[in-house]
């Protein structure tokens, strides 16, 4: 069941900082679109594979042969900030 | 109470791919930062990820080479967490659908021999780097994202850190043998996590297990799980609970510091990465890849002692590296005697290798130099201290053993006429110690041979001169 202690756990998981009205509404949001889903558990699946996707191709394979690489400059250019050809993120200690 | 350990681990391989795992990327590192990425590695929008084959066939590998079951479908998921390490903010990994399962490789370690079960060997992508001790923002740099990892998992059958030391090994070697990664932890091309718990002997049930991480060499792994399990019983002796933990290895301090504590943990929501389809491998891959396996340690191991009667320590030493045991195989062509082949590898060999910290197949003696010196050994022309010297001009001086001999005059004399003549003089010189020897002082032979000795100048052929030498004072 969603709850508000959930949507917080979520948005924690991404770094996301919501208010307490955010976190209601949301809460509200997800526990209304998965009790809509969770209608398909009511159908016996005990005799079928589980599917990974509906798609019945392959996955196409590559050979290791190389192909360029962007150049650094192009690399980093939508980095919001750049330092000495890399890109710079708050400092985050290591996990 | 008597306790017992219980250890798994994880060993993450870097694959020795030309390229990445889902582009076409070159992953190198020590390049300049970021000047090996594409859309791909940034986890652009509208950029797909495409599969390495040569990825799935070295892991297919590395599953045979332990006994695994190859899975004809295997799944790629989504493991999803927050940091800058990695842009799309998940790692392809893959998770309840792994390429290969159920293997099993025998270690031995204390002189005792134990079954390890390998749970599963799975494929992923790597994480880009972080410094963080540069600037007052920590710097992120892309080049290794996407380099092609195995992840190799026991079951947990470790019983020590000497056992998890002996398994870590045995790894290595198959990853060498295969030539699908070079295996340096030093250098984070592998790289070892541990799970350790206690549990009183004779029960079954796991006990509260913590993590180890950082141990960057193999030593490190025997020596942080040591420390551990003496920690974890020093907890359960002050009737203190074991808490689930990340410890990381310090090498300097020789002790494990605390990362992370349980509520910490990561909540990774693993789902099927609708990017990639099922990875679907049929026999006839599976069949070309069995097809094209090296002869493997075990195995190569066991055929040195059969075909070449070296003892079990020699072939450990001699297997140890695949190309150590094509250097000793290569000599066998040009000089037969097996045993004095497989101590000269292990003797000058290795340690040239070593001193010069370059591979056996580096060497300027060649299996085939070796080999013709070695001849000349069997056959009596050259002493093994003249072997030894020649061996050392020919790896200076890059030159052949015949070329070395020649230059150097290092050729045994054997030649009974010649030394019978040296004999007789030094017997003709020293009257009173012939004297002394006839009287019934025996020990006197040594003084002979060795006047012998010195008069040829290091090179007289110690059997002959000691027969000669008897012969002669016998006749007295
Ligand atoms: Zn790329």
């Amino acid at each position: 069941m969603i709850d508000k202690k959930i949507v917080q756990h979520i948005a924690d998981l991404s770094r996301l900082s919501l208010s307490d009205e955010e976190t209601e509404e949301f809460a509200h949001q997800l526990a209304s679109i998965l009790g809509y889903v969770e209608q398909l558990d009511k159908v016996d699946t005990s005799n079928v594979e589980p599917t990974a996707l509906v798609a019945p191709a392959r996955d196409p394979l590559r050979q290791d042969e190389p192909t360029p690489s962007l150049p650094p400059d192009k690399l980093l250019q939508n980095g919001p900030k750049v330092k000495n050809g890399y890109f710079a993120v708050p400092k985050v200690i290591n996990q | 109470m008597e306790f017992e350990t219980v250890i798994g681990l994880e060993i993450h391989a870097e694959l020795l791919t030309a390229t990445k795992i889902f582009c076409g990327c070159a992953p190198k590192f020590g390049d300049a930062p970021n000047s090996h990425g594409c859309p791909v590695c940034l986890g652009l929008p509208g950029s797909l990820p495409v599969l390495n084959r040569r990825v799935v066939d070295m892991a297919i590998r590395m599953g045979l080479a332990v006994g695994c079951e190859i899975s004809h479908n295997s799944v790629f998921a989504r493991k999803n967490y927050f940091y800058p390490d990695l842009p799309k903010g998940y790692q392809i990994s893959q998770y309840d659908m792994p390429l290969c399962t159920n293997g099993a490789i025998d270690i031995e370690a204390e002189g005792a021999k134990r079954n390890v079960r390998i749970n599963r060997i799975h494929l992923e992508e790597d994480a880009g780097k972080l410094i963080h001790d540069q600037d007052a923002d920590s710097l992120f740099d892309v080049n290794r994202c996407g380099t092609p990892l195995i992840e190799i998992v026991t079951e947990p059958d470790l019983r020590s850190g000497q056992e998890a030391y002996a398994y870590l090994t045995a790894i290595k070697q198959i990853l060498e043998y295969l030539g699908i990664c070079d295996c340096n932890m030093e250098e984070g091309s592998l790289r070892c996590d541990a799970n350790i718990s206690i549990r009183p002997k004779g029960e079954t049930k796991l006990g509260t297990k913590t993590e180890l991480k950082n141990m960057n060499t193999f030593r490190g792994v025997e020596k942080a799980l040591a420390y551990e399990a003496l920690r974890q019983r020093d907890a359960a002796a002050s009737g203190e609970a074991i808490v689930q933990q990340t410890f990381r290895w310090d090498p300097d301090r020789n002790r494990t510091v605390v990362m992370r504590s349980k509520e910490e943990a990561h909540d990774y929501r693993y789902f099927p990465d609708p990017d990639l389809l099922p990875l679907v491998v049929d026999d006839a891959w599976i069949r070309r890849a069995a097809e094209t396996m090296p002869e493997l340690p075990a195995r190569k191991r066991a055929r040195f002692i059969a075909d070449f009667g070296v003892t079990p320590y020699m072939a450990d030493v001699l297997t140890l590296e695949a190309a150590i045991a094509k250097y000793f195989e290569e000599t066998l062509a040009f000089c037969k005697d097996a045993k004095l082949v497989a101590n000269w590898v292990m003797g000058e060999v290795l340690r040239f290798a070593k001193e010069k910290k370059i591979s056996v197949a580096s060497l300027s003696v060649t299996p085939r130099r070796l080999g013709a010196l070695l001849g000349l050994v069997a056959e009596g022309a050259l002493s093994a201290n003249a072997a030894k010297r020649a061996f050392d001009i020919m790896e200076m001086q890059d030159k052949d053993a015949a070329a070395v001999v020649a230059e150097e005059g290092l050729t045994q004399i054997s030649d009974t006429g010649e030394l019978s003549k040296i004999v007789k003089d030094v017997v003709a010189k020293n009257p009173k110690e012939v004297q002394r020897y006839k009287a019934g002082e025996t020990k006197l032979m040594g003084f002979f041979v060795g006047q012998v000795m010195k008069a040829t100048g290091g090179k007289g052929n110690p059997r002959e001169i000691n027969k000669l030498v008897s012969e002669l004072l016998g006749q007295g």
